[in-house]
């Protein structure tokens, strides 16, 4: 197996480009490109889960993309070892599961939708897999840029403005990690991590060469002094683009900040100070703004950045539990944030709107999304039957255990907070009376979205007697029908897949912590790393 | 120096840029920050020497180091390809590129979508 692995790595970004390509040669066929879709996600999923069964015992495998045997450094190195394995394959579940809920929103229908996603896939595999900094830059670039094409084909519904910060800031983030590369490159001579090893550590020029990468990488995780974009611009899309990216981008920047710090800085205990202090700020003034919000998304994606700072509390700790605990986190905070985006966006994509002053009554209309949406949420507060409370547990332990109360209380105090405004959504959207105008607005919104004749489908599928006839008295008959507007059964699944993986993760935490714990084992000892990169 | 000078100076013009209303002068700004960031690049790869990185054209330790320039070639692509998208954005949706306009919330543009 560890013979016959490394040389394959370079599929994984191979294959779904090759794939995108043809999705987007395929002009007229939408079936086909279904199909191209879901089963190079597939095949994708399949290939990480063997890549984590290979690492769990702790191997590192590597491989020199090009077999530069003569020079062995020269080459990018793809490197996989617990940690990115895992990673890649949760962000698996969740591009399938993302593609099923557009696909059911007829999103994927667009002829790019599947080729944007499928490059997107690379790039994810690329950045997670590489091990030169340089590389790491351009494989974020391949994953941004089919985004902002996501993000754009549904924010011409909303105007631009979402787009233009989104692009904006991500270039920014992106020209200043090129300069703290330039300024590696130009005070350490390589860009390649297991050189690497060390040496900001050893001398201070190099560590403020490798503070700059972490500050343009932090941009894109979106920590707190500049989280302001991304609560701007997630909820300017449509609710699939948004339950896709947010267990992506910012998460492929976390995992890029625990590598970097882990390798680079060799855990250098001397800097973890800062990084306490900004995940405190973050975990605080993330959910602060989530109380604030007035719609389900914008509450979710202010959630998003709260939970970024428990996240990275594991590299701010830099001990076996803390970064155990903060893995286990990310594992278990892009599966439930996942879930929550598509379950709200079910509501959204059916009733027109996530405003929670619109909506009402949902626990008795829907009760299928309301199971769904209270699994979620009561895992993202951190209760004891889901994966929640597994790594919240985990992470306040490890804080303790390293005696730093402040942030451990921080970290208790906006559990509160977090229960607080979900709470509010559920009270706002679940309960109580629908509003009255609740089926106009809904209809009037499906007529939009998705024209006349569409509902009238809609209209004979549920009501076979009924013939079509000239759009108004189908609609009227919608209209007069019992609960005519009802979200289909397949906008319900992809949320709910997920939500059975919080419990399944909750319940048999024992699985994913030991994972986890080798995971913090590689980079507690980045030995392994740079050695299997060296000999490889 | 020269280029620490030149660096410096395309920085500073594209952070006031970044500040400037319109969409198209923040687009600029984006190029005047790429160039300053290429800029950087080369001046990581030592620009005491001064020779021609082809093979058989420079004796060892004349040439350039051709690492950073390959690297420099790659991000004038990448940040090529995105500036034309941002022109793009610029373009599209409202009538001119003014940016002040966007200090609406999400929930306020998604209302205003919703109606």
């Amino acid at each position: 197996m560890e013979e016959i692995l490394p040389p394959l790595l370079p599929l994984l970004v191979g294959i779904p480009l090759l794939m995108g390509a043809l999705g987007a040669a395929l002009r007229k066929s939408k079936r086909a490109r279904h199909i191209i879709s879901l089963g190079t996600l597939s095949a994708l999923l399949a290939f990480s889960i063997l890549l984590v069964i290979a690492t769990h015992d702790g191997t590192v495998l590597a491989h020199r993309v090009g077999f530069w045997d003569f020079a062995p450094q020269i080459a990018i190195p793809f490197v996989v070892d617990a940690l990115n394995s895992l990673v890649l394959m949760i962000i698996c579940i969740l591009g399938i599961t993302s593609v099923m809920f557009a696909m059911a929103t007829h999103e994927a229908r667009a002829r790019f939708y599947h080729p944007f996603v499928l490059i997107l896939m690379a790039g994810v595999a690329g950045a997670l897999m590489t091990g030169d900094i340089f590389n790491l830059f351009v494989f974020i670039e391949v994953m941004l840029l089919p985004s902002y094409g996501l993000l754009a084909m549904m924010g011409a519904k909303l105007g631009a403005h979402g787009a233009r910060i989104y692009v904006s800031v991500n270039l920014l983030a992106s020209t200043l990690l090129l300069f703290g590369i330039g300024l590696v490159y130009a005070t350490a001579g390589t860009v390649n991590l297991a050189e690497l090893h060390g040496r900001a550590a050893e001398d201070p020029a190099i560590a403020v060469g490798a503070a700059v990468v972490l500050t343009a990488i932090s941009i894109k995780a979106a920590v707190v002094p500049v989280h302001g974009w991304l609560t701007r611009t997630y909820p300017m899309t449509s609710p699939a683009v948004t339950a896709l990216f947010s267990g992506i981008h910012t998460k492929v920047s976390i995992y890029a900040i625990y590598r970097i710090y882990s390798v680079m800085f060799d855990g250098d205990d001397r800097f973890l100070w800062i990084a306490l202090l900004v995940t405190s700020l973050t975990m605080l003034i993330g959910v602060l703004g989530a109380i604030g919000e007035k719609t389900t998304r914008s509450i979710l994606v202010f959630h998003m950045i709260s939970q970024i700072g428990y996240i990275l509390i594991g590299v701010g700790l830099f001990t076996g539990l803390g970064l155990t605990a903060g893995i286990f986190y990310l594992l278990h905070h892009m599966i439930v944030k996942a879930s929550l985006f598509l379950s709200t966006g079910a509501i959204e994509e059916t009733y027109g709107t996530g405003e929670i002053d619109k909506l009402g009554g949902m626990a008795k209309r829907e009760p299928l999304i309301a199971a769904t949406f209270m699994i979620a949420a009561l895992s993202l507060a951190g209760l004891p039957p889901f994966s929640g409370f597994v790594a919240k547990f985990s992470i306040i332990q490890a804080t303790l255990e390293q005696a730093h109360y402040w942030v451990a209380a921080v970290a208790v105090l906006v559990s509160v907070f977090t229960l607080l405004s979900m709470l509010k959504i559920w009270v706002g959207v679940f309960m109580g009376k629908p509003p009255e105008d609740l089926e106009d607005r809904a209809l009037s919104y499906q007529e939009r979205m998705h024209g006349k004749r569409y509902l009238r489908v809609q209209a004979q599928a549920e009501n076979p007697t009924l013939t079509i006839g000239p759009p108004t008295a189908t609609m009227s008959a919608v209209l007069s029908g019992e609960r005519a507007v009802k979200v289909p059964m397949k906008l319900i699944i992809p949320g709910a897949i997920l939500a059975a993986i919080t419990v399944f993760f909750g319940l048999g935490a024992e699985l994913l912590m030991m994972l986890s714990e080798t995971a913090a084992e590689n980079l507690l000892n980045p030995q392994d790393y740079v050695e299997a990169v060296i000999n490889s | 120096m020269s280029i620490a000078i030149a660096v410096g100076m395309l920085t500073a013009a594209a952070v006031y840029l970044f500040m400037q209303r319109g969409m198209v002068r923040i687009v600029l700004g984006f190029v005047l920050a790429s160039h300053a960031a290429n800029l950087l690049l080369f001046a990581a790869g030592n620009t005491a020497y001064r020779g021609v990185p082809y093979i058989f054209t420079s004796e060892y330790g004349e040439g350039g180091d051709p690492l950073p320039q390959a690297f420099v070639l790659t991000a004038i692509v990448i940040a090529f390809s995105i500036t034309m998208f941002m022109v793009t954005l610029a373009i599209t949706t409202t009538g001119d590129d003014d940016t002040e306009d966007e200090e609406e919330s999400p929930a306020k543009v998604l209302t205003a979508a919703d109606t």
